[in-house]
């Protein structure tokens, strides 16, 4: 039998988003441990079992241990953990949540990560994402899940200055988006990005 | 494009969004006791009012919640959205 190796969905494209000018970096993130979170009400227990509080106000993120708790809906949350397993977080989450008669499914495989560095990443995104992420508006601990182009995406930011973004999007549209993001960085890149 | 203003997420693009059709059609109290023609009723017939009408929306690409709103379906305006627990507003 074939062994079956683990690919990254974006490995093909990684020499081009390679070449883009650093006002416009696009860097693919390694596979993350994600766990979908459903609770109908925050106790303080779930915060003390969980080590985070998890964030109550709509559109934003706070930092979980070496992850992030991204709010996904009133009673939604996305835990991930660059450090635990997907199994590991998956357990761990699902026995802090399940008491208070919550759930917690392991999600990992859903999303891939996406980072976005540089000055001229907002125009970048404000070609196919009509929300304002002027810093002023969608600060570091803002989050949005919306579309980019056709893809759904959850849109985190990352710093203050509006400078740095990472985008989660389905592993089977990361490479549309990624074609997207090239086509869409073009007219600031001073070598043909392909 | 119209915004359309989620009550969980805020202002965002139409097409974030999927219709429901029409808002507070309460579900028989005694199915059983219902006659074909009056589940037939219950199950396809709608208003269709030239104006104001309360109506279902999911914000589909974004918290994927439900909601209502109030919409004039002659303009197209969004006159206001609610949670779904939420009394339903009083339509002038």
């Amino acid at each position: 039998m074939a062994e079956l190796l683990r690919t990254h969905p974006l490995e093909g494209w990684s020499t081009r988003v390679e070449r883009l000018p650093d006002t416009v970096r696009i860097t693919v993130e390694p596979y993350v441990a994600m766990v979908d979170v459903r609770l109908g009400a925050v106790p303080a227990e779930a915060s003390a079992a969980l080590g985070v509080d998890l964030p109550t106000t709509p559109n934003t993120w706070v930092p979980a241990g070496t992850g992030r708790a991204v709010w996904f809906g009133p009673d939604e949350w996305l835990l991930t953990s660059t450090t635990e397993a997907p199994e590991e977080l998956e357990a761990r989450v699902r026995a802090a949540v399940v008491p208070l008669g919550g759930s917690a499914t392991d999600v990992s495989a859903q999303r891939i990560g996406l980072r976005l560095t540089g000055a001229r990443v907002r125009d970048v995104l404000a070609k196919g994402c009509s929300i304002d992420l002027h810093p002023r508006v969608f600060g570091r601990g803002s989050s949005a899940q919306t579309t980019l182009g056709q893809a759904g995406v959850v849109l985190l930011a990352l710093s203050d200055a509006g400078d740095d973004h990472g985008v989660l999007v389905r592993s089977s549209l990361a490479g549309y988006l990624a074609d997207w993001l090239l086509d869409a960085a073009l007219e600031f890149t001073t070598t043909p990005a392909s | 494009m119209q915004l359309i203003a989620c009550p969980w997420c805020g202002p965002r693009e139409e097409v974030e969004f999927s219709y429901g059709g029409q808002a507070h059609v309460p579900y028989p109290d005694d199915p059983g006791a219902l006659s074909d023609e009056e589940w037939a009723h219950y199950v396809f017939f709608r208003a269709n009012p030239k104006g104001r009408f309360a109506e279902r929306w999911k914000h589909s690409a974004g918290c994927r919640r439900w909601f209502n709103a109030i919409r004039d379906t002659a303009t197209y305006r969004f006159e206001r959205v609610y949670r779904l627990d939420d009394p339903k507003p009083v339509i002038p």
